[in-house]
């Protein structure tokens, strides 16, 4: 269905549409088929608007077996559309599903427009010339669907058939088995003796600035964003170091496929290993990277520490997933805030950035690695595991125009120690190995603040406290001033969010104020520090609603840093905002008496 | 008129010596170690410039901070790690580990196997006293039965693993054994190590004078050592005894080494097994010899090299394109399903 998803999203794409996308499937590889555990779904909201969600409510819902039905059928708005298909909706499947009766028979499905055909037999005929095994000839089933899509919203099928011959090359048979049942549930739509229920319908495309487009996915655009902040630091190789994590290893196997600029894959005995590698790199002066998700980020904890104390430029990439503990490893949540921003031992401070969409993932990796070279210091990026998977169009920006922010290393024997600082932005010199007349020790131990030697002075240590910690606060003043996103910079209520929560917060802040509400959209990239204008713009606000998909963890940083009386709207159910959801908690806001 | 050539002054034993005062126990192993690392150096004409020692925690892991080539102490057991990513980074650099018994066979017991397996190209030095040494004593995972330290009064009941052992379990390819007063051998170990192409894994027997005194006497004292070490040698028989009057064989029906009188009185020396460093199962033979009734196998007990890892990563990666003109970041980024909006 994941595939299915993609082709559509593709299609989709090539037709102009703007779109986001909202893969969300179970953690087991091959659930069993027919359990409602297994679902495997794939939401994608399109249009010839501005689209910044997966929607909240689905207008058509394609439900191959009845416990899809059973899944998503809540997440349908009154009067939508539901297509079926008849020959999966067998007494097994139903029982499976946990259906007392029929739904497609029993009137529970009245107040929507339900399209049953039965899809396997149509598949089964339309590839039977091509001698595949009962199984493979089911599995054909997607693509009959995603053809019967293709038609309704008048896509084309070439590249899609393009990469069904390139997917399954070895396989021929299969390549011209999908390829058949695609073409088949296309002419189906144009065909149907039931076409009085089918309708095909045109979706404009969405009026977008000229320029070159692709979609991109979250991954993708973290993956080429750190490709591209190496060339702007002017660094020749990326050490990307992973252990296997969902929802983080896609990025291990993007860049293990982009070897041809610059980057080196390494898949670490564990997550340990991997941020021990990334450090070891950038002392030897390549760009180090690692990645993972909550638990692996715990794991990482004492090495962020070493790379603190020893001043070292790693970029970290979390995507947050929902916990504690294993917890639910493909959905997605934004409650790692707290550990990026504080989870170590001791005063460590680190910067910590967020990403807002896939294509906001391209420009927060670059500033991830400015940062990082900057300062000499740890970055961890904030994803989570549905940016990861979530796709969208992109203007493809120019390669020669993208932020350079060269690196010098120390190459000057006189006067050096490994912790000379830049005067302005405190960093310490970046002295690599091979370098001669630089040889010098590093380490986790305290050192003094003038030699770089080993020291256990008391005064020394606060010195060097501060001095972390200065280096940490002085980024606030080489970051943008916070813009307020949409509406006035002063009014009755600001939506304070950061992350993956932009588009339907950008959404719920646009209906309110069509509305006539006086409320502003907030969105924060920059978490640690936060930029220096922030306390005093939201002084500005009557109001503060703080919505995360955690219980309140940017609220209490706010709080603390600025003492705003912000308020918290919290979601934890492994899914992302509706905009409905935020609408709410907005006029709720404005109902209520002010503070 | 004359023509000068200025080369590199010769590098003498001192010139790897850091301005820092070193700071073991006095009469501790390390300082042997230290001074044998050094010597070592100075043979190869090692540039300090291009070296990079990486330590982890413990007693041993302040090496670096007394040589005055690159250094990095990290955290406890992760040194294989960040040796790793140096290399990956720079394969050029000549890149050494410092570990004790705790560092790498217990909390970095991970890294260790899996740095080995993987054949980087590191010199892996592990200082095995048998004891936690910094920490104040309490018994390690090479800790025999019986130990009694703060943490176990009562004496440890645990078994101890042997480090070499665990080295070729783990697939190390490069794997010798000295003892820390022997400083000829270990010159000569590290040497060999530096010289062996992927991970080479020496372990120094070193004596903790605080916490472990004598642990290692019953083979590494003068007047015991003859009749207590073998030191192995590729293509010689394996014989010791002040007088060589000793040697192994494989006992005679089964898989198993026993001593013999060697010579006239005893077994013909044809009859005595030959050292073949390349054998991967008589080095897992001699690496479990132990006194009283075996002598302690010393020097290069196996070595058997194969290509690196980060260079075969590197092969990989360049067949891949790394390296060639820098590949164009537009292309990466337009490569597929792209369309235009005109104006």
């Amino acid at each position: 269905m994941q595939v299915t998803g993609s082709r559509f999203t593709v299609e989709t794409a090539l037709a102009g549409n703007d779109l986001t996308t909202f893969p969300d499937f179970p953690a087991e590889i091959r659930a069993p088929a027919g359990t409602t555990y297994g679902v495997s779904a794939f939401q994608i909201q399109f249009g010839a608007g501005d689209i910044m969600t997966p929607g909240d409510a689905v207008d058509v819902l394609v439900a191959m077996n009845p416990a899809a039905l059973k899944v998503d059928l809540k997440d349908l708005r009154l009067g939508g559309s539901i297509l079926v298909d008849t020959g999966a909706f067998s007494e097994r499947n139903l029982t499976k599903a946990g259906f007392p009766a029929n739904p497609l028979e029993d009137g529970s499905l009245a107040p929507y427009q339900v399209l049953t055909f039965d899809i396997t037999r149509l598949t089964t005929e339309a590839v039977k010339a091509f001698g595949l095994s009962t199984r493979e000839a089911h599995r054909c089933r997607n693509m009959w669907a995603l053809g019967l899509m293709l038609w309704m919203y008048g896509r084309d099928r070439q590249v899609t058939i393009d990469w069904l011959r390139r997917k399954f090359a070895d396989r021929p048979e299969l390549a011209q088995a999908n390829v058949a049942a695609l073409n088949a549930g296309h002419a189906f739509g144009e065909t149907a003796e039931m076409s009085e229920q089918l309708v095909g319908y045109t979706v404009p495309s969405a009026p977008a600035p000229p320029g070159r487009y692709r979609t991109v996915s979250g991954t993708e655009a973290l993956a080429w964003g750190l490709i591209a902040g190496m060339r702007g630091a002017g660094l020749e190789k990326m050490i990307f170091a992973g252990y296997p994590i969902t929802p983080a290893s896609l990025l291990l196997h993007t860049l293990a496929n982009l070897k041809a600029h610059g980057v080196i894959t390494f898949q670490a005995e564990d997550e340990i290993a991997a941020i021990g590698a990334a450090i070891g790199a950038a002392y030897a002066g390549a760009l180090g990277v690692t990645s993972s998700s909550g638990p692996g980020m715990a794991l990482k904890t004492e090495m962020l520490g070493l790379a603190i104390a020893t001043e070292l430029p790693i970029v970290v990439v979390d995507s947050q997933r929902a916990g504690p503990s294993t917890g639910m490893p493909t959905k997605a949540e934004q409650s790692d805030l707290f550990q990026a921003v504080h989870g170590r031992n001791a005063d460590a401070p680190l910067a910590v950035i967020a990403a807002a969409t896939a294509v906001d993932c391209f420009d927060v990796a670059i500033e991830a690695v400015r940062i990082a070279t900057t300062y000499m210091t740890p970055v961890i990026v904030l994803s989570d595991a549905y940016l990861a998977h979530a796709a969208e169009p992109w203007r493809l920006p120019d390669a020669a125009a993208l932020p350079r922010f060269p690196v010098r290393f120390r190459t000057d024997p006189a006067g050096f120690h490994p912790l000379l600082r830049d005067p302005a932005t405190l960093a310490r010199a970046w002295a690599v190995p091979g370098t001669p007349g630089l040889e010098h020790r590093i380490g986790g131990l305290e050192k003094d603040y003038d030699t770089g030697h080993i020291s256990y002075d008391p005064d020394n240590h606060a010195r060097m406290t501060r001095a972390r910690a200065a280096k940490i606060a002085g980024i606030a003043n080489d970051i943008p001033p916070q813009r307020v996103a949409l509406g006035d910079d002063d009014g009755a209520v600001a939506v304070v969010g950061w992350g993956s929560t932009y588009g339907a917060i950008h959404r719920a802040v646009r209906e309110a104020r069509a509305d006539g509400l006086d409320v502003s959209h907030i969105h924060l990239r920059y978490l640690n520090p936060f930029p220096r204008n922030l306390g005093e713009l939201l002084q500005r606000f009557g109001r503060i609603l703080v919505p995360e998909l955690n219980t309140g963890q940017l609220v209490h940083l706010l709080r603390a840093a600025y003492l705003v009386p912000a308020e918290g709207l919290s979601k934890v159910a492994g899914k992302p905002f509706k905009v409905a959801e935020i609408v709410d908690a907005i006029e709720s806001v404005h109902r209520s008496k002010p503070r | 008129m004359t023509v000068t050539t200025i080369t590199d002054a010769e590098l003498v034993p001192k010139d790897y010596a850091s301005d820092q005062e070193v700071r073991w126990c006095p009469g501790c192993g390390d300082y042997a170690i230290l001074k044998a690392v050094q010597k070592a150096l100075a043979e190869l004409g090692a540039p300090r410039e291009r070296t990079v020692f990486v330590s982890g925690i413990g007693c041993a892991a302040r090496f670096p901070y007394y040589l005055s080539t690159y250094g990095f102490h990290t955290i406890h057991g992760r040194a294989p790690a960040i040796a790793t990513g140096i290399k990956l980074a720079n394969p050029e650099l000549d890149v050494w580990v410092v570990t004790g018994d705790g560092d790498g066979l217990s909390i970095g017991g991970n890294h260790m196997l899996h740095v080995l397996r993987r054949n980087v190209d590191l010199q892996i030095i592990l200082f095995n006293n048998e004891i936690y040494g910094l920490t104040k004593g309490q018994y390690s995972p090479t800790s025999r039965r019986g130990t009694r330290s703060p943490s176990t009064p009562q004496g440890s009941v645990e078994y101890p693993v042997s480090a070499c052992a665990f080295a070729l379990g783990a697939g190390a390819r490069f794997v010798a054994r000295a003892v820390d007063t022997q400083q000829p051998d270990v010159v000569a170990l590290l040497k060999r190590a530096h010289a062996h192409r992927g991970a080479s894994f020496v372990e120094v027997f070193q004596n903790c004078v605080v916490f472990n005194d004598g642990v290692f006497d019953h083979f590494t004292a003068k007047d015991v050592a003859p009749d207590t070490q073998l030191h192995v040698e590729h293509g010689k028989p394996l014989v010791f005894g002040p007088s060589e009057e000793r040697g192994l064989r494989l006992t005679p029906g089964t898989l198993a080494l026993e001593v013999v009188p060697v010579g006239d009185a005893g077994v013909p020396l044809h009859d005595i097994l030959v050292h073949d460093e390349t054998n991967r199962a008589l080095a897992q033979l001699l690496v479990a010899l132990e006194p009283p009734a075996f002598p302690v196998a010393l020097g290069v007990l196996y070595c058997n090299p194969a290509t690196s890892y980060e260079r075969e990563l590197y092969a990989q990666a360049r067949a891949a394109g790394f390296g060639r003109e820098p590949a164009d970041l537009g292309a990466l980024l337009g490569r597929e399903g792209t369309w235009t909006v005109e104006r």
